[in-house]
């Protein structure tokens, strides 16, 4: 108790320090919680795959396609309930700033592999029945301020020409995290278009989406899949829809890797600044180090009251750090639009965010302590006078 | 027959070490201070005086001789030993009085306290009384910076001797006080002397301080001189 109240009150002598130090341990907390809120929205996609859905690329290059027929061949096999063809389109709306991800899928295949996307039964049933109708998430819907009915103009860059589609569903999340950033149309849109206009890119499919029964088998069944279509123009590659995903990710890894070096650079800069404020704290108490030790006090008690108060000023600046992070993750997320699907301060990071905290605190009062442990009595007397 | 001395020290010797050179501090220092003396160590700058209070305090390690302190042979103890006999044992007055900035008067006198098993209610009733004695009772949650240098000094005092301990050291205690407040502190001074018993062992430049102990050692060159005032007859 005695002990509490010595070291807040020290944490406080110096009032202006005291807030510069929290001032500073606030935007680096800060900054450090957005930018791996940056990371996992890099790996939301990711992180919300399910285990019982494989992806069929071809085995040459993700931007080649693949035969439709395969859809039916991998669907017969054994363990596979359920196949659906997915290509991504790559339209621009209005300007190309504004991204989001445009897939054409087999839809009823699909959508029922992806129960994460909550659609209105009725709204579902209006998308089946046009051929332009498209499905598009909460989040897309409410960053462009579109609404059911609307048509929605993209100009295709992969698929070229304009296309329009109308406005049929809008999916929820089943979860904060679920991505609702994404617009789905019917594959067969997209194909009778392409043979029309350009037969020799129909009848393909970017990936294939194969849901398995068991997830058990899915290791063998990926295995089975590839085997089948080996030795033809187009081998196929199939993993899982994580190792899909991460494969993605992997090719933007040197922004990750920067991010992530750059968010403990934060840390080690509000280290320092932590260990200057502690080690002028400590410099300036000699004397009254000198004379609790004098007193009697030993070694254990100075170190208390020096790794008190760091961690006292750590913590207090990591809550305000922790407190900051969502309103400000809250504005950031709205701002990047749907450039980031989800961006969400998972527990993870506040629990990241205080370990740093934690480790700042500790660090920074080890040399003071050390010193104050070792002063002796008589020449830290000599220091006040 | 003879009752112990409160300080025994024979032929004790100190020296300090700078850039490779030893310079002397003390040598061969053999002095008695009886129980219940009260001592002023006098002598120019460089003599030896601080050093001397600061190994009878226990807060400075001597590297020859003897030094036996309120019973204890202090140059065998351990660090840890140490600090606990000089929260047994010691009562510590500065020249600037030392106390931590941040607590009260009141929790600057409980601070030795902490160190002993006392309970909660037991350290308050101590800390009110020494406050008491030394004319403070009225200023206990005032904190340093509220307080005059000798109203500090007062709570110094008090600090000092709420452990009850054998020994007062006191280095240069009116030495930032104008007259009056010294006055005052020499006078609170006489008094744990007298009514308390303690024994003081007190360094000073001012003769005037010094004329209120009972005896008085010349230090000169890291040796004792003689005695410029000694203690009343059946006291040394």
């Amino acid at each position: 108790m005695y002990w509490l109240k010595l070291t807040l009150r020290n944490a406080l002598r110096h009032k202006l320090r005291t807030l510069l130090t929290l001032l500073g341990l606030l935007v680096a907390i800060l900054s450090f919680g957005l930018l791996q809120t940056v990371v996992d929205a890099w790996y939301t996609g990711a992180n919300s795959a399910a285990p019982d859905r494989l992806v069929t690329r071809n085995a040459v290059s993700l931007v080649v396609p693949l035969p439709i027929h395969y859809r039916d061949k991998i669907r017969g096999l054994d363990g596979v309930r359920s196949v659906a063809a997915a290509n991504w389109f790559a339209g621009v709306y209005q300007e190309p700033k504004n991204f989001f991800p445009q897939f054409a899928i087999d839809a009823a295949p699909y959508l029922a592999m992806y129960p994460e996307y909550r659609i209105d039964s009725d709204q579902l049933r209006e998308f089946m029945r046009d051929r332009k109708g498209v499905v598009i998430g909460r989040k897309l819907a409410d960053t462009y301020g579109l609404k059911l009915g609307d048509v929605l103009p993209l100009r295709g860059t992969i698929f070229a020409g304009n296309w329009e589609f109308v406005i049929r569903a809008i999916y929820e999340g089943a979860t904060p995290r679920t991505d609702t950033s994404q617009m789905f149309f019917h594959w067969q849109y997209l194909d009778e278009t392409l043979r029309a206009k350009a037969p020799q890119r129909s009848s393909m499919s970017g990936v294939f989406v194969v849901q398995v029964t068991d997830i058990s088998r899915a290791a063998e069944i990926s295995a089975e899949i590839d085997a089948m279509f080996r030795n033809s123009p187009a081998e196929t590659l199939t993993e899982t829809e994580q190792a899909f995903q991460i494969g993605f990710i992997k090719q933007t890894e040197a922004i990750v890797i920067a991010i992530r070096i750059v968010s403990f650079v934060v840390i080690f800069i509000i280290l320092a600044v932590m260990a200057n404020t502690m080690a002028m704290t400590a410099r300036e108490r000699i004397a009254e180090y000198a004379t609790l030790k004098a007193l009697g006090f030993g070694p254990v008690f100075l170190g208390g009251l020096i790794y008190g108060e760091s961690l006292a000023i750590a913590l207090s600046g990591a809550a305000l750090g922790i407190a900051f992070t969502f309103p400000v993750a809250g504005w950031f997320g709205a701002k990047m639009g749907t450039l980031f699907p989800v961006f969400e301060v998972s527990n993870e990071t506040v629990w990241l965010q205080l370990s740093c905290a934690v480790v700042v605190g500790i660090t920074a009062a080890l040399l003071p302590a050390r010193r104050a442990a070792r002063v002796r009595i008589v020449e830290g007397l000599r220091a006040i006078g | 027959m003879s009752e112990e001395p409160a300080v025994a020290i024979r032929r004790l010797t100190k020296a300090y070490r700078r850039g490779g050179q030893v310079v002397p501090v003390l040598n061969d220092i053999t002095l008695d201070i009886p129980a219940g003396d009260y001592v002023a160590l006098m002598g120019p700058s460089g003599s030896g005086k601080s050093t001397l209070l600061n190994l009878i305090a226990g807060i400075d390690r001597a590297d020859g001789g003897e030094l036996r302190v309120a019973g204890a042979d202090i140059n065998m103890l351990d660090e840890a030993e140490l600090a606990d006999w000089r929260a047994r044992s010691v009562g510590f007055i500065f020249q600037f009085y030392n106390l931590m900035p941040v607590l009260t008067a009141f929790e600057n006198v409980e601070l030795p306290l902490l160190l002993t098993g006392l309970s909660r209610g037991e350290r308050h009733s101590r800390v009110e009384a020494a406050l008491e004695m030394v004319g403070l009772a009225d200023r206990m949650e005032h904190y340093p910076s509220e307080l005059s240098g000798g109203q500090q000094q007062r709570v110094a005092i008090a600090r000092a001797i709420i452990t009850d301990p054998v020994i007062l050291v006191a280095d240069e205690p009116t030495g930032d006080l104008d007259r009056a407040s010294a006055d005052d502190i020499l006078a609170l001074m006489g008094r744990l002397n007298t009514e308390l018993g303690k024994t003081i062992i007190m360094v000073t430049h001012d003769p005037y301080a010094a004329q209120r102990a009972r005896s008085i050692r010349q230090l000169e060159k890291g040796e004792l001189r003689g005695t410029l005032k000694a203690a009343p007859e059946g006291k040394s």
